[in-house]
C-alpha cells in the first residue's frame, strides 16, 4: 500500500470540520441563545425603567433623551459586558476545550498543518460570533425603541449613526471571540484562559480613569473603550477631557483582532501540545 | 514504510530519545516495545510531529509527517484514547476529521461498523468506557485507510474478545500490505500479534529484529541435565566455566555458559552417564526481561 488517493483537501474542507466541531458540542446553541436572551434583557429592561420613568424626567433630561439617552438604552454597558464575556468565551473554548481535553493531538494528528486549522477555527469564531452580536445588537435596538416608542422617543432604524452604533455593538462580539482564541493558545488551561479574558476585558478598563491622558488612551485602546465610543451619538452634554474618534476607534477593533490572531497563529505552530 | 534516524528528543534536561534508528516495513505488525518510560510514546509522537525531534529524523514514506497538509490518508494514529473532547457524540468526531480530510462521510459509517461502535454512534464519547474510546481511537485512525497506521498500547482497556478482535484486525492490515506498527510494554501481547520487533530501554534501542531472532538471542539459553553423577558432572562443568545450580533436590541440573553438544562431549570424555540433556528455550517474555532489565525506569528495588 503506498500513495493514497482522494480528491485534494482543501480550507474550505478544514471550515466544514471545525463547524461540526462547534455545533456538535451542546454548549454551543445553549451559549448563543442564553447570551442573546441575556443581553436583549439587560438592555430591554433599561429602556422599560425610563418608559416608566419618563412622566418624572425634568425638561433637562428630556431635551437629551433623543437621541443619546434612547441609543444608551438599545446598547447599556451591561448588555455589552455580557456579550463580551459570551463571545471571548466562545473563542477561547474553541482552542482551549481542544488543549485541556487532549483533542488537540488528535486533531494535529488528522490535519498536520496548524495555522491552517487556526485559520479555519478564525472564520468559524468570526463568523458565528459576528452573527451573535448581529442578533443581539438588531434585536436590542428593535425591542427598547419599540418601548420608547410609546413616549414618541424610540429611534427609527435609520436614524443618523444608528447603523454604526448596531455594527459596533454586533462587531464586539468577534473581536472579544478572537481575543479569547488568541489567550486561549498562550495559556491552555480552561480557567487561566477564562478569568484573563474577564479581567482584560471587563475589569481593567472599570479601573481606568478618563481624567488622565494616560489611562484615557489606554482605556480607549481597548475594545471596550473602542464601543463606548463607537457607540455614542449626538453631542456630549459635558466636556469630554481627552476624546477620541470614531476612525480610531475601528482602528482599535481591527488590530485587537488582528494581534489576536497573529499571537495565535505563532503559539499553535511553535509550540508543540503537551504529552 | 516508517523511517527512525538517528532520533534524539530532550525535553529540559531529560534525554527521552537518544539516536535511535530503525524501519519498520510493510506487510508486517512491528511490535514496539519497552519498559514504562522507555521513549515509545515519545518516538511515536515525533513520528507524527506532535513533537519536533532534538536531532535526527523521522519520516512516513520518505517525508516527514508534520510536512505533509492533512494526515489521516497518509498515516492512521492512535496515541491516546483519552485524546477526544468527551462532549461530542463517536459520530459527530470522526465526521469532524473525515470533513478536515475530504474523506466521504461513508467512510465515517465504515470504520463505526468495522470497530463494532455503530449501536453507540449517537452517544456522548464522555460515557465510553476505556474499551469503547480505544475502540473510537482505532476507527479514526482506520478512516483515511492509510498505508501506515500507528497504535500506542492498543489494548489498554480492551476486554478478552476485544484483544483477540484486535490482533486479527492488526494482522489483516499487515496482509493487506500495510505498515502496522504497534506499541506494547507487554512481551506476551507483542508474541501473539508481531512478526517484527523494535525493542528500546531508557530511549535507545535494544533490538530490532524478527521476534524469532529476538527469542534465540535474547536469554543464555540454559540446559537441564540428569545425571546419576551430580557431584562429578558439576565439578566438571564448573571447570568448563559453566554456571550450574541444581533446578531441585535430587532432580536435574540447570546449566547456562555451555550448550548440549559441549555437556556430552564433556561427560562423553569422562565416561559419565547422562540420562537427560535439554536445551530451555527462554520464552520471549525471559528475553524482554532480561535484554531490558538495566534500562527499567521505574524498577522495583530488586535486585536480580
Amino acid at each position: 500500500m503506498t500513495a493514497p488517493t482522494g480528491p485534494r483537501a482543501r480550507f474550505h474542507h478544514l471550515i466544514a470540520a471545525e463547524w461540526t466541531k462547534m455545533w456538535s458540542l451542546r454548549s454551543t446553541p445553549w451559549a448563543f441563545t442564553v447570551s442573546v436572551l441575556l443581553v436583549v434583557a439587560i438592555n430591554t429592561n433599561a429602556a422599560v425603567a425610563d418608559y416608566h420613568n419618563w412622566p418624572n424626567y425634568p425638561e433637562g433630561i428630556r431635551q437629551l433623551f433623543v437621541p443619546i439617552w434612547a441609543m444608551r438604552d438599545a446598547f447599556t454597558i451591561g448588555g455589552a459586558m455580557v456579550l463580551m464575556l459570551a463571545a471571548a468565551s466562545i473563542g477561547a473554548l474553541t482552542l482551549v476545550g481542544e488543549y485541556s481535553t487532549g483533542q488537540i493531538r488528535t486533531t494535529f494528528a488528522a490535519v498536520p498543518a496548524r495555522r491552517s486549522v487556526l485559520a479555519a477555527k478564525t472564520v468559524v469564531v468570526t463568523a458565528v460570533t459576528t452573527a451573535l452580536g448581529a442578533v443581539a445588537a438588531v434585536t436590542s435596538f428593535a425591542v427598547t425603541q419599540a418601548i420608547l416608542s410609546g413616549h414618541h422617543v424610540g429611534l427609527p432604524f435609520d436614524y443618523p449613526g444608528a447603523a454604526r452604533v448596531m455594527a459596533a455593538s454586533a462587531l464586539l462580539a468577534p473581536v472579544c471571540a478572537l481575543v479569547g482564541l488568541g489567550l486561549a493558545a498562550l495559556i491552555r488551561h480552561t480557567a487561566t484562559t477564562i478569568v484573563s479574558l474577564t479581567l482584560l476585558l471587563l475589569v481593567l478598563p472599570s479601573l481606568l480613569n478618563e481624567g488622565r491622558y494616560a489611562t484615557a488612551s489606554l482605556l480607549h485602546a481597548l475594545p471596550q473603550g473602542a464601543w463606548a465610543e463607537l457607540v455614542t451619538v449626538g453631542d456630549s452634554p459635558v466636556p469630554v477631557a481627552h476624546p477620541t474618534t470614531i476612525a480610531g476607534s475601528w482602528l482599535v477593533y481591527g488590530l485587537w483582532a488582528l494581534a489576536a490572531v497573529v499571537i495565535a497563529a505563532v503559539a499553535v505552530h511553535h509550540r508543540d501540545p503537551a504529552p | 514504510m516508517i523511517e527512525v534516524n538517528e532520533l534524539t528528543k530532550r525535553y529540559g534536561g531529560t534525554t527521552a530519545v537518544k539516536d535511535l534508528t530503525f524501519t519498520v516495513r510493510p506487510g508486517r505488525v512491528t511490535g514496539f516495545l519497552g519498559p514504562n518510560g522507555a521513549g515509545k510514546s515519545t518516538t511515536l509522537r515525533l513520528l507524527i510531529g506532535l513533537d519536533r525531534p532534538t536531532g535526527g529524523t523521522a519520516t512516513v514514506d520518505g517525508r516527514p509527517f508534520r510536512d505533509l497538509p492533512r494526515g489521516l490518508r497518509h498515516v492512521g494514529a492512535l496515541l491516546d484514547a483519552h485524546d477526544v473532547h468527551g462532549g461530542r457524540t463517536a459520530r459527530a468526531h470522526l465526521t469532524a476529521l473525515a470533513r478536515g480530510n475530504a474523506l466521504p462521510k461513508s467512510r465515517v459509517d465504515h470504520v463505526l461498523d468495522e470497530v463494532g461502535l455503530a449501536s453507540a454512534a449517537r452517544r456522548r464519547i464522555g460515557g465510553f468506557s476505556l474499551g469503547m474510546k480505544q475502540r473510537l481511537g482505532i476507527a479514526a485512525a482506520l478512516l483515511g485507510d492509510p498505508p501506515v497506521l500507528l497504535f500506542d498500547e492498543p489494548v489498554n482497556g480492551l476486554d478478552p474478545e476485544g484483544v483477540l478482535w484486535v490482533r486479527g484486525l492488526f494482522r489483516r492490515l499487515a496482509a493487506e500490505g500495510r505498515t502496522v506498527f504497534v506499541s506494547s510494554h507487554l512481551m506476551s501481547e507483542m508474541e501473539n500479534t508481531a512478526d517484527e520487533l523494535v525493542v528500546i530501554g531508557r530511549g535507545r534501542l535494544i533490538a530490532a529484529e524478527s521476534v524469532s531472532d529476538f527469542a534465540a538471542r535474547g536469554t543464555r539459553s540454559s540446559v537441564r541435565v540428569r545425571t546419576p553423577d551430580t557431584e562429578a558432572l558439576t565439578a566438571l562443568l564448573r571447570a568448563e566455566g559453566a554456571d550450574v545450580r541444581p533446578a531441585a533436590a535430587d532432580g536435574p541440573l540447570m546449566v547456562t555458559g555451555l550448550d548440549a553438544p559441549a555437556i556430552g562431549e564433556l561427560a562423553h570424555r569422562h565416561r559419565l552417564r547422562i540420562n537427560e540433556l535439554t536445551t530451555a528455550t527462554a520464552s520471549l517474555e525471559e528475553a524482554f526481561m532480561e535484554l531490558t532489565a538495566d534500562s527499567v525506569e521505574y524498577g522495583a528495588e530488586d535486585p536480580r
